[in-house]
């Protein structure tokens, strides 16, 4: 053997894609004592991960999303005794709120119907809620309160489990670009842009926007699109706003949202999205959009129409047809698993689809209710692997 | 022939540009962020003001008098946008703003003459109130005949720094010092490639004699230490002379500035090539001889891309406007292209030894104790950048913003983005050009949130 010759890399796991996903499975796995590679074509957290709104919100997901992110919320309010570091989450409380009687209508519903789910949301008119948070504007009639949601830094959070799973024991391999996959009977095995080759009986897919070409390597399409979000922030003024304030409105251009940071600056996003390309992994930031979001803006809280807005910033973002993600295990290939494609809501669950991977991966079983998510959702033909 | 040209700015090269573009019987748009023509160096004062250009230029009045006069016989001929801000690009055009109201501007092609800014190296209380840019200092003076302080200390490197510190003594206000961080033996160096321009550099040491014999100390091959003052503002500047002795010099003001920095970032929104150049140790598109970049119909001119003076950017405009009307297949004399690149060779002689002589001290920001505040905006400390360097494993200064926050406020990083990635550099143990460059993103300066597109 030459001095040169590249040693394959072994381990019970490799995840491709150090995203949030990514990031916290591999930290996950090494609480269950499982040993892991990551590996991320550039920084981890850097595209979708870091450029995200920051919503920690449960709040009008899909029902049975529900269990998912409640024990995603639960590991946030944890994050300082798990990772070292809170990743800025503040539970200040969400509110959605609307100017129509039929979106009020609609978020009256949606309380009722999460509550079997384990959360518990205050309805408010206009008035009470301006008695609580007094910037909201006159215009709003009806408000949605989740008290116990809030908001992150998404610059810091993959990152940050991406640390702690280094510090646990994981490889964590950053500007690896994976070229190609293979399985034999036992291992796959993983080459890298920079020749390098890593084997594991386990593979995980997370690679957010770029997961279905991966999922095509195996024979698993998912009709998935790229697109970026549309999002800004103004320079920094005293912190008032607390929750995280966000549109019910079904009308595209009127969901827009915004949180105040601490530092002061508020952060805000919503209403159309932009196309994104996954060869040069851009997605595009257009500045009529910052445009349109302003008069939608104001109508939230209208003292910020005398703000300046400093900064725009988008990233890649993967939707999938049903605007579900893909989480679970493969249909086809025993030891692949996937989470990725999720669609714009993927921050807040991010700590818990890492916990729920982990477990899934380490144990072969989780109580998350999954199958919503499942990959064969899109299978047409039947599965070749039929149980005997 | 339904051409929509753009020129942006209204400085040497903006004007020439668009002077040569109306020669060749084309009308184009000029946006100029300023209310009135000129530019920096040619600033004009408010309409209400009547202090004579020999005043306000000195040696530069008879230049400055014919950018100001041929630009308003441009007036009827071109479509002036005045106190307009260029602040995004989209499919629909340029988006500028006056105010609160934004108008999308279609083009085929685009001159951007955007100009430089000072450049800037944070130090121990230079966020203390009364210290200003050496750019700020000028224009106080020049558009508004003011001054920074009553003894203000001029402090960095660079021609800038004698030229305002004479103007300052002349305005009647003597500088308590003027401290350079360039010695006297690396000025020589750059003195050949200087020499091609003998009449300025005899102006430069014209600067200096004056001052000295007022009595002004000048001092060269010092290291900064700190700003002192309180909240209330400046008291002094703490120093160590050439032969390592510590020095403090009383004041109420500071005005520094290390050479200038290229404002690039429309050609970066635009998605013009970049490359760093090492003369001027920044990075700035790529252009070729004329001024054309990598991307069809986008041009550059003046210190906007290459970093040579008022008078390269004049002869710089006017090469990029012929530029583009070649590339329309407008027809240009040889000898007008052979003449302007004749005369730019030697300005850019010229700037290469002045890049030569003034240096940019890159170790001082090095040597800047953590606790200095490198990003005002975001009061983010080069103890912060080396933590996201080290601790955060930060190769490159926009993964550094993002963990750290430099560069993430108001300024977009116009004004620290050189020193933070100077300090993200050493603290990684690499060339500052492997660090990269901040990403420019749309609104290139503050956006207001009531904005209304022009109908």
């Amino acid at each position: 053997m030459t001095a040169f010759a590249r040693v394959p890399a072994r381990a019970d796991v490799i995840i491709v894609g150090g995203g949030f996903m990514g990031a916290a499975t591999a930290f996950f796995l090494r609480t269950h004592g499982l040993s892991v590679i990551l590996l991320e074509r550039d920084l981890v957290g850097q595209a979708a991960s870091g450029t995200n709104f920051g919503n920690v919100r449960r709040q009008g997901r899909y029902l049975p999303q529900l269990p998912l992110s409640n024990r995603s919320r639960e590991i946030w309010g944890r994050l300082p005794e798990l990772i070292g570091e809170d990743a800025e989450f503040l539970p200040a409380g969400h509110i959605l709120v609307t100017t129509s009687e039929e979106d009020g209508a609609r978020l009256e519903q949606y309380a009722r119907d999460c509550k079997p789910w384990g959360l518990d949301l205050t309805m408010m008119t206009g008035d009470q809620a301006r008695a609580m948070f007094p910037m909201v504007g006159p215009d709003i009639r009806a408000v949605s309160y989740s008290p116990h949601d809030g908001h992150a830094n998404p610059r810091l959070a993959a990152p940050a489990f991406g640390r702690a799973a280094r510090r646990a024991g994981a490889r964590v391999v950053e500007q690896a670009e994976v070229v190609s996959i293979d399985r034999n009977s036992e291992d796959f095995t993983v080459e890298t842009a920079d020749g390098n080759r890593y084997h594991a009986p386990l593979l995980q897919i997370s690679s957010g926007a770029w997961g279905r070409a991966m999922a095509a390597t195996f024979e698993e399409d998912v009709p998935m699109a790229p697109q970026g979000p549309q999002m800004g922030v103004t320079e920094p003024l005293p912190y008032r706003i607390h929750p995280v304030i966000g549109s019910a409105s079904s009308v595209t251009e009127e969901g827009v949202y915004l949180r105040q940071v601490k530092r002061g600056n508020i952060v805000f996003g919503g209403g159309r999205r932009s196309t994104a390309d996954l060869a040069t992994k851009r997605a595009r930031l257009d500045p009529m959009n910052t445009l349109r979001q302003m008069p939608y803006l104001a109508r939230l809280v209208p003292a910020m129409a005398r703000l300046r807005v400093i900064r725009t910033w988008s990233g890649v973002e993967g939707y999938v047809q049903d605007s579900l993600p893909i989480m679970g295990p493969s249909d086809r290939i025993p030891g692949l698993f996937y989470a990725f494609g999720f669609c714009g809501h993927g921050f807040q669950l991010g700590p818990g689809v890492g916990a729920t991977m982990a477990e899934l991966i380490a144990t072969g079983r989780t109580d998350i209710p999954l199958d919503p998510f499942h990959v064969s959702r899109f299978q047409r033909t039947v599965p070749t692997h039929t149980a005997p | 022939m339904a051409e929509s040209l753009i020129v942006v700015g209204a400085g040497p090269a903006g004007t020439r540009a668009a002077e040569r573009l109306v020669q060749a019987g084309l009308r184009p748009v000029v946006i100029d962020e300023n209310e009135r023509q000129g530019g920096q160096i040619y600033r004009r004062q408010p309409e209400n003001f009547n202090r004579p250009p020999e005043k306000l230029y000195g040696t530069e009045a008879a230049r400055a008098r014919a950018l100001h006069a041929d630009f308003e016989a441009l007036r009827p001929h071109i479509d002036y946008r005045p106190g307009t801000t260029v602040w995004g690009v989209a499919e629909e055009g340029l988006l500028a703003v006056r105010g609160s109201t934004v108008t999308t501007l279609p083009f085929s092609a685009i001159i951007i003459a955007s100009g430089a800014t000072d450049r800037i190296m944070p130090l121990p209380g230079w966020t203390i109130p009364g210290v200003y840019s050496l750019g700020a200092s000028q224009i106080a003076l020049k558009a508004q005949a003011c001054t920074i302080g009553g003894a203000p200390v001029f402090m960095g490197t660079g021609p800038l720094l004698y030229l305002v510190a004479w103007q300052y003594m002349r305005a009647g206000v003597k500088p308590a010092a003027v401290l350079d961080t360039s010695s006297l033996a690396t000025r020589l160096r750059g003195l050949r490639g200087m020499m091609s321009r003998a009449r300025v550099v005899a102006n430069g040491v014209h600067y200096m004699a004056d001052l000295a014999r007022a009595g002004v100390p000048l001092h060269a091959g010092i290291t900064p230490l700190r700003v002192e003052g309180r909240e209330d503002g400046v008291t002094g500047v703490a120093w160590q002379d050439a032969r390592g002795r510590l020095r403090r010099t009383a004041c109420d003001a500071v005005g520094t500035g290390y050479g200038l920095r290229a404002e690039t970032q429309l050609a970066d929104l635009l998605k013009c090539m970049f490359a760093f150049d090492p003369r001027f140790t920044q990075w700035r598109p790529q252009v070729d001889p004329d001024g054309r970049t990598s991307q069809p119909d986008v041009y550059l001119a003046g210190d906007g891309v290459l970093l040579r003076g008022a008078d390269a950017a004049e002869a710089a405009g006017r090469l990029a406007a012929c530029a583009l009307l070649q590339d329309r297949r407008i027809a240009v004399a040889p000898d007008e292209i052979v003449g302007l690149r004749k005369s730019l060779s030697t300005l850019d002689r010229f700037a290469g030894g002045l890049a030569k002589a003034f240096p940019w001290p890159a170790h001082l920001a090095a040597a800047l104790p953590d606790d200095t505040v490198v990003c005002r905006c975001e009061n983010v400390t080069a103890g912060d950048i080396r933590h996201a360097a080290t601790a955060l494993d930060s190769p490159e200064i926009n993964r550094a913003k993002a963990l750290m926050r430099p560069g993430m406020g108001r300024c977009q990083g116009r004004m620290c983005g050189l020193a933070a990635a100077e300090v993200l550099a050493a603290a990684r143990g690499v060339p500052v050009d492997k660090v990269g460059r901040i990403r420019s993103a749309a609104p290139l300066k503050p956006l207001p949130l009531d904005c209304r597109i022009a109908p």
